[in-house]
């Protein structure tokens, strides 16, 4: 299963220190494991609820790290994509695997796959028997569909604003944070749902 | 991309104040209280969003507004379920009200709702009402019922058993188990949405189902899979493809290792920490099933399987579709995407039949001619190097058992995805993985596996901050006897490595000759055929063919202009971390031999590393720290290498240019060249080692530095002196010698500055200690006991000592004994 997917920034943001990271959109999918421990079951609602935001902070500022060490090591200069230029930014993001360690914030250890597209980081966190390569793929296109309807690549703050986009992308993409095997036909006639919803 | 307007946008919703937020509730509140819903609404329910999520402190909703907001959930407009389930889920439920749903409403559950209930849950109980409200609306569905809360029922209750597995009873297994056989095995084969192969001529009456297709455009011969295309599909083709996307999950949750099991792979285990309730024991007379001929056509062995228990059927069942999926995958895709999802396909094919074969063994002779084949199709081809890692982990697991040869596999994956995919990030990651989870076994069975540290490094060298943790991890059961020597010099040279893959890839992608450019002196070195073995000697794949090379130090000077390269900078920094984990692995199997000869390396190569500003300090630090550690475990080696380290220590330029090891060298000498040590210390080697470190205190403190060295820290003036006056109280004919040198030092202090030391401090601080050994050499019996203690005074043995022992047993007897 997928735990969470998460959009946040990955440039600096001067309203924040150097290494953190602006969450714009974070789903987290299924019951809240503190719930279910023995660890937090001392916890009222409230309290796990800023844990669980705590620990996707956590995340999305390991990932802020990753790229921007991957991003000085490559040593290219970043491609700046216009709108309408979504097949090339995709093309051009960096990519690449976190692991967390046990407790790191997880419980278990976590793989997080992140999708760095200019200032933004798309991020997707694992179970370690998820099938890796297929949750690449969805990463992608998540990313893509993101990109596109709500038009990432330009100024707008559509991500905010119009965050229900992309539940609605996770609803049928990533059902409660189930990686799918979709062939092309499967993912045309999801993606003509999701192009219905986001033409209201 | 993230822009000002983002950021203020946020800002505004973290910063609204209580009077104004509390008038926007009321104006919700009053606009959802209206029949239709208008723009004005979704947009507010939007705001609404942004300002609950912008913090991570909750805020709780007036109950007016969640009143009006619970009815939305089942609203037949989308958005406003989304955007009401989205809002509820980042407020508290009011108590007493949450979400109770009663059976006909679950039959309406939408997902958005559903995915409320369960961020909701406070309890295993809820989620188990959950699940059976759920498998009561699968039992009872009506055909013709709604098609999305069918097709959401598996993504939600895999959600649950992933944090929850004891939430379904024996009841619901055995109905799941049955229900996922049917639509994996039984899902209707024809196109579904109406398609047909009606021509101009045919009628209504004579439209023909048509066929589903694979993916290369043929009529599809057997079951229906997730590589099944069609122009539309049925309800029972999309339970195929959600059912196989959680089947290995349910096999991994419920179907168990059975006991006796010794397979040490933990990635296909879930961290259980409660007894599965539900785990059978299972039975291996399914004689029907053990039938070593392969067969084509997967479906033809399915008649016996009729009459297996629901959980074996299943396991069938899984293991024809795997099958079938593995032979699918061999056809040439007609787009892109979907050789993508033949790879995944084939990924998870296979670790399902690794599952299905740990849970039933007589499986694997079925099995192991189809991944065989697989391989052999495959080991080629690196754009599946992703495919051949679970591969891999099939034949790590059952390849003894089946008595197959995988040398072929540890080939590939020690050898050539190290050598030529060390770049990819992904393919790193799952191999480090694939390692880590399978360290125990592949330390048995594997004897490459120990060897291929120069192979596994290239990964480390490439990206460090991607990888360090794994080999944080691994670094440990790399070090062996006979390797450990050959590790430290690649572990060394590591930033070189990241130099040389760096080059070699420019080597292959830039042409020979770059017209009118500025070209790299180290890239013309690595095409040059005289000193292409240099660079050769890193990339080579497996350890024995040598510690190190002879000209390390022409390797340095070609790698120099390397040292501010981005990658070379971040593998120097991560070198020291791992170093400190391959010394305190390397303590634990070293000898006497082995310790003296990684000692001797330390002392060799610290002049003898690529020049990267902070790297050659850092790496004094750890080799000053260790170097005493190796000598404080066995002091005896102090004796033994003496020439070598008197060589060193006899060395002046190793005053200025490698303080840190130099002070802990002469120290290590002063304290360990005794008899207590090692009886084979005599006069004649205390007095050498004497003679040899006063010319070296002379000569730093009769002149001024040499130009452009600065002047020697202070700690090694001291800690030369400490040393010289030890060995003077173990041999007391020397004792005059350091006397007269340190009384000389108070009378030239006395007049002022001096050329060597320019911090009044520390000439202070010098000349005290110097004082201090004076006094106490004046003495030489006290200075003896001070200097040179005996073994029982610096390893106290507490209880173990006579005299110690007596004052502390009657001590404690009478506490004992005494009633207050």
């Amino acid at each position: 299963m997928v735990r969470c997917f998460l959009i946040h920034t990955v440039c600096p943001v001067s309203a924040l220190s150097a290494g953190e990271s602006r969450l714009l959109f974070s789903r987290v999918f299924g019951p809240d494991e503190g719930v279910l421990t023995e660890q937090h079951r001392g916890l009222g609602p409230e309290e796990r609820r800023v844990l669980r935001r705590e620990k996707t902070a956590v995340v999305a500022r390991q990932v802020r790290s990753a790229v921007s060490l991957s991003r000085e090591a490559s040593g290219r200069p970043p491609v700046e994509a216009v709108p309408g230029e979504e097949a090339l930014a995709l093309q051009e993001a960096g990519s690449g695997a976190v692991r967390l360690r046990a407790g790191d914030p997880f419980p278990e250890e976590m793989s997080a796959l992140w999708l760095a597209v200019q200032s933004l980081g798309f991020t997707l966190v694992c179970e370690p028997h998820e099938n890796l390569p297929l949750a690449e793929g969805t990463l992608r296109n998540l990313t893509r569909h993101c990109l596109e309807h709500l038009h990432m690549l330009g100024p707008g703050s559509e991500v905010l604003l119009r965050s229900d986009r992309v539940d609605a992308l996770l609803s049928r993409l990533l059902p409660h944070g189930q990686l799918l095997f979709l062939n092309h036909r499967f993912a045309q006639s999801l993606e003509k749902e999701v192009a219905a919803y986001m033409a209201k | 991309m993230y822009s000002h307007g983002s950021e203020s946008l946020i800002k505004q919703a973290r910063d609204i104040q209580e009077a104004e937020l509390k008038k926007f509730y009321r104006r919700l509140a009053k606009l959802l209280q209206g029949k239709e819903l208008g723009h004005e609404a979704m947009d507010s329910l939007q705001r609404l969003h942004l300002i609950l999520s912008a913090t991570k402190f909750t805020r709780t909703l007036p109950a007016e507004l969640q009143k009006g907001l619970l009815p939305l959930l089942s609203s037949p407009v989308e958005q406003l379920q989304l955007l009401s389930s989205a809002v509820l889920r980042e407020t508290l439920p009011l108590s007493g009200e949450e979400l109770n749903y009663t059976q006909e409403d679950v039959l309406q559950l939408n997902s958005h709702t559903a995915a409320l209930l369960l961020s909701q849950a406070g309890s295993r109980a809820d989620l188990s009402s959950l699940c059976a409200q759920l498998l009561r609306s699968l039992e009872s569905r009506q055909s013709d019922g709604p098609t999305h809360s069918l097709m959401q029922t598996l993504p939600i209750l895999n959600t649950i058993i992933t944090h929850s597995p004891e939430c379904l009873t024996e009841d619901h297994l055995t109905l799941l188990s049955k229900k996922i056989v049917d639509w994996l095995r039984y899902a209707s084969i024809t196109q579904g949405g109406g398609a047909s192969s009606g021509g101009f001529f045919t009628g209504p009456r004579s439209r023909q189902p048509v066929p589903t297709a694979e993916l290369d455009g043929t009529v599809s011969g057997d079951f229906f899979t997730v590589l099944c295309v069609g122009q539309g599909f049925t309800d029972d083709q999309w339970m195929n493809v959600y059912s196989f996307s959680m089947l290995r999950h349910w096999l991994l949750t419920y179907h168990s290792v059975p006991s006796g099991s010794t397979i040490a792979d933990a990635a296909n285990r879930p961290q259980l920490s409660f007894s599965l309730s539900h785990s059978h024991s299972f039975s291996n007379d399914d004689r029907s099933e053990v039938d070593g001929s392969v067969v084509s056509m997967v479906s033809a062995t399915s008649s016996s399987s009729r009459l297996l228990p629901p959980k074996e059927r299943l396991r069938e069942k899984a293991f024809q579709y795997c099958l079938r999926l593995i032979e699918q995958s061999d056809r040439k895709a007609l787009k892109r995407t979907d050789t993508e999802l033949q790879k995944a396909c084939l990924v998870e094919a296979v670790c399902i039949l690794d599952c299905v074969c740990v849970e039933d063994t007589s499986l694997v002779y079925r099995t192991f001619p189809c991944v065989k084949a697989l391989f052999g199709r495959l080991s080629s081809d690196l754009t599946f190097a992703r495919v051949l890692l679970p591969i891999a982990q099939f034949y790590l697991n059952h390849g003894e058992m089946a008595a197959v040869d995988c040398e072929s596999v540890w080939k590939l994956v020690f050898g050539r995805f190290p050598a030529e995919l060390f770049n990819s990030p992904f393919l790193a990651h799952e191999l480090l993985r694939f390692l880590r989870l399978n360290l125990e076994s592949l330390q048995l069975r594997v004897p490459e596996y120990t060897r291929s540290f120069p192979n596994l490094l290239k990964f480390l060298a490439w990206d460090s901050p991607a990888v360090v943790d794994d080999f944080v991890d691994l670094l440990p059961s790399l070090v062996t006897a006979e390797t450990a020597v050959e590790l430290l010099h690649t572990m060394l040279d590591l930033p070189c490595l990241s130099a040389t893959l760096l080059l070699q890839l420019r080597s292959t992608c830039s042409p020979i000759s770059e017209p009118g450019g500025r070209g790299l002196l180290s890239l013309d070195a690595f095409r040059s055929a005289s000193l292409r073995g240099l660079f050769l000697y890193l990339l080579r794949t497996e350890a024995g063919s040598g510690d190190t090379i002879d000209r390390l130090s022409t390797l340095h000077e070609l790698l120099a202009e390397a040292a501010d390269w981005p990658r070379v900078v971040q593998c120097a920094q991560t070198v020291p971390v791992l170093l400190h984990i391959f010394f305190s692995a390397v303590v634990m199997i070293a000898d006497e031999k082995l310790s003296a000869h990684l000692i001797l390396v330390m002392l060799e190569r610290s002049s003898l590393l690529l020049n990267i500003p902070t790297y050659i300090k850092e790496i004094h630090r750890v080799f000053s720290c260790h170097l005493l550690r190796l000598c404080k475990l066995r002091p005896s080696l102090v004796v033994d290498q003496s020439h070598e380290l008197l060589e060193f220590a006899g060395t002046t330029a190793n005053v200025y240019s490698k303080d840190e090891i130099y002070t802990h060298v002469v120290w290590a000498l002063g304290e360990y060249l005794s008899v207590s040590s090692d009886s084979r210390c005599s006069v004649r080697l205390i007095t050498s080692c004497f003679e040899a470190l006063e010319a070296v205190l002379f000569e730093i403190t009769s002149s001024a530095p040499p130009p452009g060295a600065a002047c020697p820290v202070p700690r090694v003036i001291t800690t030369l002196m400490s040393a010289l006056a030890k060995l003077a109280s173990r041999s007391h004919d020397l004792i005059p010698r350091v006397s007269l040198f340190l009384s000389k030092l108070r009378t030239v202090t006395r007049g002022g500055s001096v050329a060597w030391c320019t911090d009044e401090e520390d000439l202070v601080a010098i000349v005290m200690r110097g004082e201090e050994l004076w006094s106490l050499l004046k003495t030489p019996g006290v200075a003896q006991s001070v200097l040179t203690p005996p073994p029982h005074v610096t390893t106290p043995q507490w209880h173990r000592d006579t005299n110690l022992s007596m004052p502390l047993q009657l001590r404690t007897l009478t506490s004992l004994t005494h009633t207050q």
